[in-house]
């Protein structure tokens, strides 16, 4: 009898947390032999760094221009030259990163949230409201991304209104996160329905266990991997998108500096400043490289199918 | 004359370095032209991958054939020209697997999948080839099969399906049928209708028959002679009913042991066999089977035990096998077993 | 299949009164004032308001104003510009071109996406393997700004190549490069999906059923292996007609293509909210149809969806 009276509550604990755990450990064990994943961290880190404490890299102030010195191209003093303003690029550049990785980090963490909620509600409650947040999903994903950011920014703020940095900071993030959800919600929803599934899942709840222990202790762990990797992948397409919402106009502006809005004001003269659009341009595609290649990667690592 | 099939000494690796896995250790045996043998083995034990190398459908890599030969009346395959072995499958050697479902393209009808070798490989129309694949159903005993040719995997039942797949290896009428567990993925009761099937087509075909199971049900039921196999290697081989009444090797013995049988007293226990199979990437000295083996003793572990001749085509892979083979058991025949 | 197609059309309708509202919400409900700015400094004349209040029935509640409106797109009627032009007229002359780049992205991304992915797939690790997977994760990390910009600058500028203002009405050469820039990333997605899902494949048992029969390797691959990976590459490629047909708004820019893309843009500059709710309605539609076009393809690829 001993047999019957353990089994039942192994199977309720050891089965999610084993199966969890383990793919966790072989996930790290197979990503640090991945350079690929090294290359990422070491390039993110140095972004980090950028963005924490711009000072380390640069004296100069980003938003001191001198026209004297406008479009003088990189030599001494300014290895990346002048803006039409006078503004020194490279120190703008270093300035950059902050707005950037800020869009792309509350911008990450928004779309995560909401549609991780949305699709285990969906994805566990089945019925009526896995019905609901569906069509909403398709209301919103109904949306093409730029069109959809283009009509939200436009409405938020009336023609020539003066908007804060860190207002239009929020406003962007809360564009991307409005028109991005449902893929989250998608995501996390067919991993809850298939882990909801499993024959664990089932015993658990035969044994009594409350719809929150279920979520939390059973699918949980076991959805939280691909909405992960969808997050790492996205944090750089946020940062793309962000600069592409600032190249149109509608994104972040003056006196904000991003990536973004250095190619939205240098993008007309490239003919006589090509620095001005280079060095902006290039850092931002190596921050959305690093992001894509560590997503690339802790997938990788995390989905054996795809070796 | 030479046998239809015969493997000898075959030996197969997957990976390489410190996990290189020794998947065949010198596996032989051979089937002549309309009998029935079965390899019989636990999982892990070799017997698919001998099939898929005999089929020349192997993954290579990470597999990799490190010796031994396969020769088909007489031929020598293994390094043969690859287009030849191409046209030797379907035509004269064909395999059914163990899940009809995936074995399957969920995409394309059953009738194409038929029609597909008479259009491919004889060249039919695609009218005439969908005709032959009726008729391939109705062989296989599929009602009213001038409609289910029309239909996709998924809309077949477990049974169904492996008839058609069955009607899929058969249709370019080979001499040799290699089935891959066929009745392990089904019903109890539609895997006695499939085993007749197979049997039958068998008789009628005079075909070799090499059937891959790990259930002893099966194997009394129709099997002329048995290989039984354990890490790699044949350890015992025997016609059936001398192999059921005179098990040379205790892994044998295990197997039969760890059955319930309808003759048992009620309540009687089961005898597993301790244990698990060795891992291939390390494979214990001496007896492969030693540290699962009641009757170990100090030479088992040192000596690798040479398959013996017990007399009567009747070999077995065991230092002491003169000593089990005179023990015998106490199992009724063969036949026995199937009616009791 | 009559039923299931008629089920995903049901489930079009709430989906597209949804979407269209929340744009009618968001450009006409969210404005305090709808002519802000439209007479320049000053403010407008009583006149012009009470024109315009009427035109777009301002004095009715936001629901009744949705539903008359779009009672008048339903019947082909996509309003008027504040000018007064027929929004459909702008629609009919900037249309064709945005289709043409559409089909234009779409074959360059399914041509060289799907070469690519079934060159990586099939020869395993290896150089090409390698190159195309470098070369993806080059074009995913590039926004299609850059792209644009660059190849823009190189192309047209330095090399003289191209112009770097496509006409008015181009040939379907003068549009490769601002096609190529508009798939690049799809192509990317494309490549890799093809590949991943060939690598799938060719472990799969009907697979091996198929060499046990004896077919041969061309057929194998290009029957049994590609058939079956391609059906979810070409759901892709159908749910990013829907996006192309709509989402050209930087490529139309950077190239300054006069397609759909640029006259909602403009139409935003310059508040002039008729325009962008009858574009955005319109390409809502053809988002929504191509959607369910590409549902309907799946099932015809996979049998065994038809049947759930």
């Amino acid at each position: 009898m001993t047999e019957l009276a353990t089994s039942p509550a192994a199977a309720d604990e050891a089965p999610a947390v084993e199966e969890t755990r383990g793919l966790w450990v072989d996930g790290w064990a197979d990503l640090r032999r991945r350079p690929r994943f090294w290359i990422a961290a070491a390039l993110i880190l140095v972004l980090l760094l950028m963005a924490l404490a711009p000072s380390l890299f640069t004296s100069v102030d980003p938003a001191v221009g001198e026209l004297s010195r406008s479009r003088q191209p990189p030599g001494d003093g300014a290895i990346f030259g002048y803006d039409l303003q006078g503004r020194d690029v490279y120190a703008r550049t270093i300035y950059g990163a902050a707005p950037s990785l800020a869009v792309g980090f509350l911008a990450t963490l928004g779309t995560m949230v909401i549609g991780s909620l949305a699709g285990l509600l969906a994805g566990y409650s089945q019925g009526w409201a896995d019905s609901l947040l569906s069509r909403i999903g398709e209301v919103f994903a109904g949306l093409p991304f730029v069109l959809g950011g283009i009509v939200i920014l436009t409405s938020l703020n009336e023609p020539g209104e003066i908007v804060g940095a860190q207002e239009l900071v929020f406003q962007v993030v809360l564009t991307i996160v409005v028109l991005t959800w449902p893929v989250a919600m998608r995501i996390m929803r067919a991993a809850a329905i298939e882990t909801a599934q499993q024959d664990y899942v089932k015993a658990a709840r035969a044994l009594g266990a409350g719809p929150f222990r279920i979520v939390l202790r059973h699918i949980l762990p076991n959805t939280l991997a691909p909405v992960l990797v969808y997050g790492a992948i996205q944090f750089g397409v946020f940062i793309g998108a962000e600069a592409t919402l600032s190249f149109l106009g509608i994104g972040l502006r003056d006196p904000v500096v991003s990536w973004g809005v250095m190619i939205a004001e240098a993008k007309d003269r490239v003919q006589d400043i090509p620095w001005a659009l280079f060095f902006p341009a290039g850092f931002l595609v190596v921050t959305v490289l690093a992001f894509v290649m560590m997503g690339d990667a802790v997938r990788d690592a995390l989905d054996p199918r795809g070796r | 004359m030479a046998p239809l099939l015969e493997v000898e000494d075959l030996r197969v690796e997957f990976g390489r370095g410190p996990e290189t896995a020794s998947v065949l250790n010198g596996v032989s045996y051979h089937v002549d032209e309309g009998e029935t043998l079965a390899v019989l083995g636990e999982s892990g034990s070799g017997k698919s991958v001998t099939a898929q190398t005999v089929m020349g459908i192997l993954d290579l890599p990470p597999g990799r054939i490190t010796g031994g030969a396969v020769r088909f009346r007489g031929e020598e395959l293994l390094g043969a020209d690859p287009e030849r072995r191409r046209l030797l499958r379907g035509e004269s050697m064909a395999m059914i697997f163990q899940d009809a479902l995936s074995a399957l393209n969920p995409v394309y009808t059953v009738g194409f999948q038929i029609a597909e070798q008479f259009r491919f490989r004889r060249g039919l129309s695609r009218r005439d080839a969908t005709a032959r694949a009726v008729e391939m159903l109705d062989q296989v005993r599929i009602p009213n099969a001038k409609q289910r040719v029309k239909e996709y995997p998924h809309q077949f039942s477990g049974g169904m399906r492996q008839r058609a797949m069955i009607a899929m290896s058969l249709a370019l009428d080979p001499e040799l049928l290699i089935a891959d567990e066929p009745t392990t993925a089904l019903d109890v009761t539609v895997q006695a209708q499939i085993m007749d099937l197979l049997d039958e087509l068998r008789r009628e075909r005079g075909m070799g028959l090499v059937l891959i199971t790990h259930d002893l049900g099966v194997v009394a039921e129709v099997a002329d002679r048995i290989a039984v196999m354990y890490a790699g290697r044949v350890v015992e081989h025997a016609d059936a009913a001398t192999l059921y009444a005179r098990p040379g090797h205790p892994y044998t013995r295990g197997l039969m042991d760890s059955v319930p049988r309808v003759d048992d007293v009620a309540g009687a226990p089961l005898r597993p066999i301790p244990g698990l199979p060795p891992s291939l990437a390390a494979i214990p000295d001496g007896c492969p089977f030693h540290p699962r083996c009641a009757h170990a003793v100090d030479r088992c572990v040192t000596e690798v035990p040479a398959l013996r001749e017990l007399g009567g085509d009747h070999q077995a892979a065991c230092h002491f096998a003169e000593r089990f083979v005179a023990e015998g058991t106490d199992r009724p025949t063969t036949h026995e077993v199937v009616s009791g | 299949m009559g039923r299931y197609t008629l089920r995903r059309l049901l489930q079009l309708i709430p989906v597209f009164l949804g979407t269209t509202f929340l744009v009618y919400w968001l450009v006409w409900g969210l404005r305090e004032d709808p002519f802000a700015g439209k007479c320049g400094q000053r403010e407008c004349s009583p006149a012009f308001r009470a024109a315009l209040t009427e035109r777009y029935n301002l004095d009715d509640p936001l629901i009744v104003q949705y539903l008359k409106y779009l009672g008048a797109v339903l019947t082909g009627d996509f309003g008027q510009t504040f000018s007064g032009t027929e929004v459909s007229t702008l629609i009919a002359d900037a249309y064709p071109i945005t289709i043409k780049l559409a089909i234009v992205a779409l074959v360059i991304e399914a041509v060289i996406g799907i070469i690519a992915g079934v060159v990586a797939g099939l020869r395993g690790r290896g150089f090409a393997d390698t190159l195309v997977l470098v070369s993806t994760l080059f074009l995913i990390a590039l926004p299609v700004f850059v792209t644009g910009l660059v190849l823009r600058q190189v192309l047209g500028v330095d090399l003289g190549i191209i112009r770097t203002s496509v006409p008015a009405n181009p040939s379907i050469g003068e549009l490769i490069v601002p096609g190529f820039v508009l798939a690049s990333l799809s192509m990317a997605y494309v490549a890799r999906l093809t590949r991943t899902s060939l690598i799938e494949n060719s472990r799969a048992d009907f697979v091996r059923t198929a060499v046990a029969k004896g077919l041969p390797r061309r057929r194998v691959v290009g029957v049994h292996m590609l058939r079956n990976s391609l059906i979810p590459v070409v759901t892709f490629l159908g749910t990013d007609i829907g996006a192309l047909m709509g989402g050209a708004i930087v490529t139309e820019g950077v190239f300054n293509i006069r397609g759909i893309g640029g006259l909602i843009y403009r139409g935003l500059q310059q508040q002039d909210i008729a325009t962008v709710v009858g574009v955005v309605a319109l390409l809502v539609i053809v988002y929504l149809v191509a959607n369910l076009v590409v549902d309907l393809l799946y099932a015809v690829l996979d049998p065994r969806i038809r049947y759930d």
